[in-house]
């Protein structure tokens, strides 16, 4: 008889908190309500600050469950962190934006809690499988989060392109998967690791492995499967955007950190310098065709695929110092997109969104708080001491040069000051320039005005005092990389 | 925590300017003399610093130390040296000057100014103070901002073309900087076992003269020769120049572009002695085709602003000049040069920007027989541009005195070359004097310019004071930093081990 496997929810927790609140936000959904639906953010927002709280309460211990498929360890724990933080901002944001274009609705919450739990499982998954499904949970929900706007027709374009890229990607990763089960004959991490240092050169592994690679590539949009990124990131509500840039983006590196610090070990000169050339194409593509952006969402596309080749630099890098580098970017760089999204999602023009740069033209003088949020924001982007940004770089760009990669660390700091060129261009609009048109800014509501503020004082304190965080960072990553 | 004097120093202006956050905007007159009394306690402060210094004493004073980022061996960790005494006292002496100027000149937006000036002098003073590699970088681009936000928001019809330049230009520099910082942090942890971007352990220290020791040299110099500007890193330097307003001007020239200089004392010599010295006939030829090159195209420049700006090249080719001399001599000239240039290039800036005030122009051709109209303008800009020619007397006298008496004893033709720097000063500065005060009022404009208000009295005689002061008995700001430089001097030759034209 097979013995049924252990059930051990308790390192599952805050997936579960998170799934609860999404399937109560579900039902809640269909009692008729006349205030709206704001009572359903304030779920899915309890729902996330749950998941928080059992994250960290569990902080330093090491569980492990399923016959080791899903394990919460700190490196785990601080992604739960990250990812519930930037999903509780985008829930606190979206609550004026979807009533403002009139798409408030239960699913949405729903949905961005059930992608937001498979971004959660996926920071624990320690076997493939469970790395797929994680995955798929993830994303399924993403595609129609994306799509939600379904009168504009850049939401439709936004959301079938992520599908269809995304299933591709998908397949991709399918493939490398069967091959590598092929070669391990396991999909668990372990096993796969005891087959790297068996044989590093086995065809079979390394084609699964470039595989896995090209899967995980797409969702963190590195180069060269970075071409999504730039239509989906246009065309999804604001609020969404935000989610992509920042929940699967930290969800998908906590996997991929995972595979290569648990899986890959034994073959990391290999992976090192494809990586190399990944991070250094991804920085230069990123912030080259930045430049050449006016849409405002699409040139954040642009910068959060640049921003994934510094974090590459620091995988690349390796080691404690490289891994927990990358683990501060993350935490800095979400703080401070979220904050930038947010207040995009402030700001309109005729009715619309406003998302052509043109549209923030002397926002400085009409909404001052908001300007300086903004440039905050995107000062910190450029990389501008003392602001999170900044910190994140320099820890990135040390480790990198402390490992002896000094020139992908050059490329990195002059792609760094490209990058300020068009970051500081919404800069000129915001400040130097006055308005030509009827743009407008809302005055952020409690929600909003909680979430901007919520993310300043994140950039601001990663930036002052960066070594309490850095330091959980590497508590974070020792466990890994033991 | 205890908060020492310099902290209070580096801090009070960005405190200041924080609180004057919750001024009101329609506040205007409160936001100017709030802002005014910030910039004046900070000076009051740094003349504490002054009076408590030891000028016989090479090693810093009124350190502090604070534990920042262990991990990593990064410490909030600042003190003055008798170099960096002056430019912090130079740096809150003009940063008041400033505010003062631009009290009607800047009428949009009052209260970001005043801020934004405060949150500038806050990273001015911190570049200058900071002995931690990671914490003067942190201040060398946190500065970088504010001048951006003044020449873009406040400045001239092509100011978003100038601010955008000049970050990215200084950027360029500073990220490569960047990389050299980590670089001598991993070879230092390497070598000695201590990770540290202590700049005293760093410097006790040297990089093994070669490749790595070059390359570290070559990206300081390039983040500092940008700023400085030498040749031909300096095109950032006029566009910065013309459009930005009068404040931001003065404090471009008066103390940013001291930063370069200051870079290459504090970084480039003591880190890198054999690069440096390797480098140095690079940097006299580049330092002398500035002198020579910025005081020609001074002398055809149409636009006053300009004039003074291209001639910022050359008075700041003087002080590199006399930093690569590497002797007493050269350096304590080169470090007069610096406050000095600060001072009557500021000063130039001032009167440039009282007639633009008035005409709302800075063409040379649209001026003339000013000393009729306005008197006391005309002797004040005439006192001024002597200074800043080196007439002896004045402070620009010694400090290019000191740079050629430097420069002769490394190489007579290096004096040689650099003295025609001076006459040209001389023919560019003087031609356009004469154009604009001399003569009959041309245009019929200027017939009624009113003269110096008091508080345009108030701004210039201070400045003019010290030009007459230094020219006259430079000792009291000679004095404290001779010991500070004499030990560099001997620190750079020891570490590079090779003869050296000294004493």
């Amino acid at each position: 008889m097979i013995p049924a496997p252990p059930v051990a929810l308790g390192a599952l927790a805050p997936v579960l908190i998170v799934v609860g609140a999404g399937l109560l936000v579900l039902l809640l959904d269909l009692v008729p309500a006349r205030g709206g639906k704001a009572h359903l953010a304030l779920v899915a927002l309890a729902g996330l600050v749950g998941a928080l709280l059992a994250a960290l309460v569990r902080w330093g211990g090491a569980g492990r469950a399923f016959r080791d498929m899903v394990v919460l360890d700190n490196h785990a724990l601080f992604f739960h962190v990250v990812i519930a933080y930037a999903a509780a901002l985008i829930v606190l944001l979206s609550l004026d934006y979807l009533r403002r274009v009139g798409a408030e609705s239960g699913e949405y919450y729903a949905l961005v809690l059930f992608s937001t739990s498979g971004m959660l499982l996926l920071t624990s998954a320690a076997d493939l499988l469970v790395v797929f499904l994680a995955i798929e949970l993830m994303s399924l929900s993403l595609y129609v989060l994306a799509g939600l706007f379904k009168w504009r027709h850049q939401a439709g374009e936004a959301s079938m392109k992520y599908f269809l890229l995304g299933v591709f990607a998908s397949a991709f990763l399918l493939y490398g998967i069967a091959l590598v089960y092929g070669a391990a004959g396991s999909t668990s991490f372990d096993r796969i690791a005891a087959a790297v240092a068996a044989g590093p050169r086995d065809p079979l592994l390394v084609i699964g492995l470039a595989l896995l690679l090209v899967g995980l590539g797409f969702k963190i949009s590195s180069v060269p499967f970075h071409m999504w990124a730039p239509d989906v990131y246009e065309g999804a509500p604001t609020s969404v955007t935000a989610l992509i840039a920042t929940g699967s983006k930290a969800a998908v590196f906590a996997a991929l950190i995972r595979l290569l610090a648990a899986a890959l070990r034994a073959a990391q000169a290999d992976w090192t310098a494809v990586l190399w050339v990944l991070a250094a194409a991804t920085m230069t593509v990123g912030n080259v065709v930045a430049i050449a952006q006016s849409n405002l969402k699409r040139m954040l596309a642009y910068s959060s695929i640049a921003h994934v080749g510094y974090m590459l630099v620091g995988l690349v890098a390796g080691g404690p110092a490289g891994t927990g580098a990358v683990l501060f970017y993350l935490l800095a760089y979400t703080f401070t997109t979220a904050g930038t999204f947010g207040v995009i999602t402030l700001c309109e023009r005729a009715g619309e969104e406003a998302v052509e740069v043109r549209d923030y033209a002397g926002l400085g003088r009409r909404h001052p708080l908001l300007a300086l949020a903004l440039g905050l924001f995107l000062l910190s982007l450029v990389g501008v001491p003392p602001l999170a940004g900044f910190v994140g770089k320099f820890y990135v760009f040390g480790s990198a040069v402390r490992a002896g990669f000094l020139w992908l660390t050059v490329i990195a700091v002059l792609n760094s000051a490209v990058a300020a060129y068009y970051y500081l261009r919404v800069i000129v609009y915001l400040y130097m320039r006055e308005a030509d048109g009827p743009s407008a800014a809302l005055a952020p509501s409690f929600a909003g005005g909680l979430a901007l503020v919520i993310a300043l004082v994140g950039i601001v304190l990663l930036g002052v005092m960066p070594a309490p965080f850095a330091d959980l960072a590497q508590a974070a990553v020792a466990p890994l990389l033991r | 925590m205890r908060i020492g004097l310099l902290t209070a120093v580096t801090f009070l202006p960005a405190a200041g300017g924080l609180l004057l956050v919750l001024v009101p905007r329609e506040r205007e007159r409160a936001l100017r003399w709030g802002g005014l009394v910030v910039a004046l306690l900070a000076l009051a402060l740094s003349l504490g610093l002054y009076a408590g210094f030891d000028g016989s004493s090479a090693d810093y004073q009124f350190v502090e130390r604070a534990s920042w980022v262990p991990s990593l061996g990064i410490g909030y960790h600042v003190g003055v040296d008798g170099i960096s005494l002056l430019l912090v006292l130079l740096t809150t002496f003009l940063t008041p000057v400033a505010l003062a100027s631009a009290w009607s000149a800047v009428e949009d937006r009052a209260k970001e100014f005043v801020i934004t000036m405060l949150l500038l002098e806050t990273g001015m003073v911190g570049v200058f103070v900071s002995l931690d590699l990671f914490l003067f970088y942190v201040f060398w681009e946190a500065m970088l901002f504010p001048m951006y936000f003044i020449i873009g928001v406040w400045g001239g019809p092509n100011r978003i073309y100038a601010a955008v330049k000049f970050v990215l230009y200084t950027m360029v520099g500073s990220v490569l900087m960047l990389v050299a910082i980590l670089a001598l942090y991993v070879q230092h942890g390497a070598a000695t076992g201590t990770y540290t971007f202590d700049l005293p352990v760093l410097a006790r220290w040297v990089v093994p003269p070669g490749p790595a020791q070059t390359l570290m040299f070559l990206a300081f110099a390039l983040a500092f020769a940008i700023k400085v500007p030498l040749f031909p890193l300096h095109t950032w330097l006029p566009d910065a120049h013309v459009e930005a307003p009068t404040a931001g001007s003065v404090l471009l020239a008066g103390v940013l572009l001291k930063m370069g200089t200051y870079g290459f004392v504090r970084f480039c010599l003591p880190l890198f002695p054999h690069a440096s010295l390797a480098f140095a006939p690079l940097v006299f030829a580049l330092a002398l085709v500035g002198i020579v090159y910025g005081a020609w195209v001074s002398t055809v420049q149409p636009d006053l602003k300009k004039l003074v700006a291209y001639s910022s090249v050359s008075h700041l080719g003087f002080v590199m000049l006399g930093i690569f001399s590497l002797n007493v001599q050269g350096l304590v000239g080169g470090l007069i040069q610096m406050v000095n240039h600060g001072l009557s290039t500021g000063a130039l800036f001032l009167m440039v920007g009282m007639i633009y005030e008035r005409r709302h122009t800075r063409l040379i051709a649209d001026f003339g027989g000013l000393w009729a109209v306005m008197p006391a303008f005309s002797a004040v800009f005439l006192v001024v541009a002597l200074s800043s020619l080196g007439l002896p007397g004045l402070n620009g006298f010694v400090g290019e005195f000191l740079v050629l008496l430097g420069a002769f004893r490394v190489n007579p033709w290096l004096a040689a070359v650099a003295a025609t720097g001076i006459i040209f000063a001389a023919v560019y500065l003087l031609w356009m004097y004469q154009r604009v005060v001399f003569g009959e009022v041309a245009h019929e404009a200027n017939r009624r310019l009113p003269d110096l208000t008091p508080r345009e009295w108030a701004v210039v005689v201070p400045v003019v004071l010290f030009i007459v002061w230094i020219g006259v008995y430079p000792a009291p700001f000679t004095g404290p930093s001779e010991a500070t430089i004499e030990a560099l001097v001997v620190q750079v030759q020891s570490k590079a081990s090779v003869a050296l034209h000294v004493r």
